[in-house]
């Protein structure tokens, strides 16, 4: 075991990958000797060199669909997009091209592509560089969405992503970059798809993705000062989505609530909510309810943003009041 | 040491630049051709230093904590005076981020201008088209398009007026660029495409960006580019001041590119001395256009030692209400975080802003 931060983490499961598959290449922009700015890349382009770690012009749009093109080779490619708002800027290639190529082909061509990119709010970024865009992926048939919590997670889930045989979108998010946490010593790989139960309870259950799980945690430790027992689940794969860990969750404590970083409107708490309500209905207790960012764009200013996504308080106060309302019918 | 890139592009090859000031401040040619009077002469010093010292300054609030992040646009001062001084009123700039000289050439306030850096609001507080600057824009390249359609905009309005874009040397390197300059040239739309070439677009030299010098690519859309020494501020007037009457006179399109170089970090969150070479920054510090200049205004005698310290003057009055201004600038009210979503507040918005801010039922 070593303790690692989660951008630490990322560089670290980039290496583990590309030493044991020395095809794996990764471009992307200021990934080189810079890094990134974030610098998840740290120490990359010294072990592998500049031909496997490639900083490239700013052409997000070439870029990914360089990838693409490389991938169709058969070399695993991993492409960092640095801010996800700018999945928007190659969007065409990730939606249209990248995402339906083993459709359209029949299944005869595979895209061994993994695209990360850093995700989220909480940084003061303002509206066009904080955005929780995961939402965005997750509504297109043919790509897979991942966003780990933890840098255990992060060296898992991303070995994960490289051996997978589709495009796997990768969020990382820029508010956990400095959290720390253990990771095994070895080789480590997680599977794409599987949910984690990260506290056990019985009363509610609650889902949550990346930088959502320690508040959504934080908040359930308020709510059992309360005598109130939350699970909480780290969704960490939107697609493919264990949605029998939701179901199993819900069919035990009988109360449902997401908590998202995504604006309001087709977060993937609707997603799940509606999962919930079609499979576990008869368990329900009461109204699934969701946690989310506002309809608006993030604002830079620290007390705005703050207010803005979803907060360790604002979970408690929601789910608090809607336990109470439930036992006071 | 860190390898190098790799193996693939080569070295740019760079035309030489069209200049008019040489090292030590002698003109090729007598700034009267220009049109420039003693006065603008001597302006062109004082926007100069006044944009030094607010950008000093700036970097120093953001040390200070009280801005969030700065992209400092030391060393080109005068690639972005020269060419705003060159505009008329009527005509309009689109920025990218790193354009706060080319503001204060508008008469932008500002304490304003860095709110948007402050982050304290989500872009700067000023008014665009009282000022005819637009909106800073980040995501790197998109101005060249807007910039493209506010031309043709004004060119269907009948209007005598161009329309400027900034954007860096990595710019360059988006489709959004190139569509747009290929756009401007089908519609003859009266824009100016000035990039600063300042050799670096965060850590990623020039070279890996493109193999050909930026202002040869329009020829490839059929327009005139031209390369200039971005350190002379007389060169980039008078090259600016041509693209622009080429734009309002006969609607073509110039490309500018503009040789400079970044002096300061990408952004107050960046560590240049990763990449950028201290040789190279040598280098460059050496062709300050400021001091270079400053050696011009003395030998023709436009500028005096009066004249330049009370510029200093000016420049450190003007630094101390910038610095009150930002420190003195407040939160905005928490009800803001909803309003111009759109421009009515529609149901559900109306409903999630009293749940979040504690409205309603309760
Ligand atoms: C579409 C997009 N991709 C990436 C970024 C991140 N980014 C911000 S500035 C920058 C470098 C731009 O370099 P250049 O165009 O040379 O301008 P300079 O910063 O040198 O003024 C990058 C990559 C961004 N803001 N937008
Ligand atoms: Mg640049």
């Amino acid at each position: 075991m070593a303790e690692l931060t989660y951008r630490e983490a990322v560089a670290h499961g980039i290496a583990q990958e590309m030493r044991r598959d020395p095809s794996l290449v990764m471009l992307g922009e200021d990934v080189g000797p810079a890094g990134g700015v974030f610098t998840p890349t740290e120490g990359l382009i010294e072990e592998f060199g500049p031909v496997r770690i490639r900083d490239t012009p700013i052409s997000e749009q070439a870029l990914v669909g360089a990838a693409m093109g490389a991938a169709m080779t058969g070399i695993p490619v991993i492409a960092e997009i640095m801010f996800s708002d700018f999945v928007a800027v190659c969007w065409d290639m990730i939606a249209n091209e990248i995402a339906k190529t083993r459709y359209m082909t029949n299944g005869q061509v595979s895209l061994p592509l993994v695209i990360r990119t850093a995700n989220g709010g909480s940084a003061r970024f303002g509206a066009q560089h904080s955005q929780s865009v995961e939402n965005w992926a997750m509504m297109v048939p043919g790509l897979k969405v991942v966003a780990p919590s933890t840098p255990a997670d992060v060296v898992g889930l991303l070995a994960g992503a490289v051996r997978d045989p589709d495009p796997v979108l990768f969020f990382e998010h820029k508010g956990l970059m400095g959290s720390k946490g253990e990771v095994p010593d070895g080789e480590v790989v997680d599977e794409l798809g599987t949910a984690r139960v990260v506290r056990e309870g019985t009363d509610l259950t609650i889902a949550a993705l990346a930088l959502m799980v320690p508040r959504a945690l934080l908040a359930a430790e308020r709510l059992e000062g309360d005598g109130i027992s939350a699970e909480v689940i780290d969704v960490r794969s939107l697609v493919p989505l264990d949605a029998r860990a939701l179901l199993d969750s819900v069919s035990k404590t009988g109360r449902f609530f997401t908590v998202e970083e995504n604006p309001r409107l087709c977060g993937w708490g609707a997603e799940l909510v509606s999962i919930v309500d079609e499979e576990a209905f008869w368990s329900l207790d009461g109204p699934s309810v969701r946690i989310t960012t506002p309809h608006i764009p993030l604002p830079a200013a620290a007390s705005l943003e703050d207010l803005a996504l979803p907060s360790a308080d604002r979970i408690y106060e929601t789910v608090s009041k809607s336990v109470d309302l439930g036992s006071r019918r | 040491m860190l390898p190098a890139m790799s193996d693939d592009g080569d070295r740019t090859e760079q035309g030489p630049a069209r200049s008019i000031l040489g090292p030590g401040g002698e003109a090729s040619i007598d700034p009267a051709d220009l049109g420039l009077k003693e006065e603008d002469l001597r302006e062109l010093y004082r926007l100069m230093v006044l944009s030094r010292k607010a950008d000093l300054e700036a970097t120093a609030l953001q040390r200070q904590g009280q801005l969030a992040v700065y992209p400092p646009l030391l060393g080109q001062e005068a690639a972005q005076v020269g060419s705003a001084f060159a505009l008329q009123d009527e005509d309009f700039i689109f920025p990218s981020y790193r354009e706060m000289a080319s503001a204060i050439v508008r008469g932008v306030d500002v304490v304003g201008y860095l709110l948007f850096h402050r982050a304290t609001w989500h872009g700067g507080m000023f008014d665009p088209n009282e000022h005819r600057f637009g909106v800073v824009s980040v995501p790197v390249g998109s101005q060249t398009l807007h910039a493209v359609g506010y031309a043709m905009g004004t060119k269907l309005d009948g209007k005598p007026a161009c329309t400027l874009v900034y954007f860096g040397d990595g710019a360059t390197s988006q489709g959004d660029f190139h569509e747009a300059c290929n756009f401007a040239a089908v519609f003859r739309a009266p824009v100016v495409f000035f990039c600063q070439n300042n050799h670096w677009a965060i850590s990623v030299p020039f070279e890996r960006q493109s193999v050909a010098p930026v202002y040869r690519k329009a020829e490839a859309y059929g327009f005139p580019g031209i390369q200039v020494d971005g350190n002379d501020v007389l060169a980039v007037y008078q090259a600016t001041r041509e693209a622009a009457e080429r734009a309002r006179t006969e609607h073509t399109p110039t490309l500018i590119e503009a040789l400079t170089y970044r002096l300061g970090p990408h952004s107050t969150a960046d560590d240049r001395t990763r990449y950028q070479p201290a040789e190279q920054i040598a280098e460059w510090e050496g062709r300050d256009p400021i001091v270079r200049y400053r050696r011009f205004l003395e030998s023709t005698g436009a500028g005096d030692e009066a004249f330049f310290s009370a510029c200093d003057d000016e420049a450190n009055t003007e630094a101390t209400r910038i610095r009150e201004g930002v420190i003195g600038a407040g939160p905005r009210p928490l009800e803001e975080l909803f309003e111009w979503v759109f421009a009515d507040m529609p149901e559900h918005l109306r409903r999630q802003r009293d749940e979040v801010l504690g409205r309603g039922e309760g």
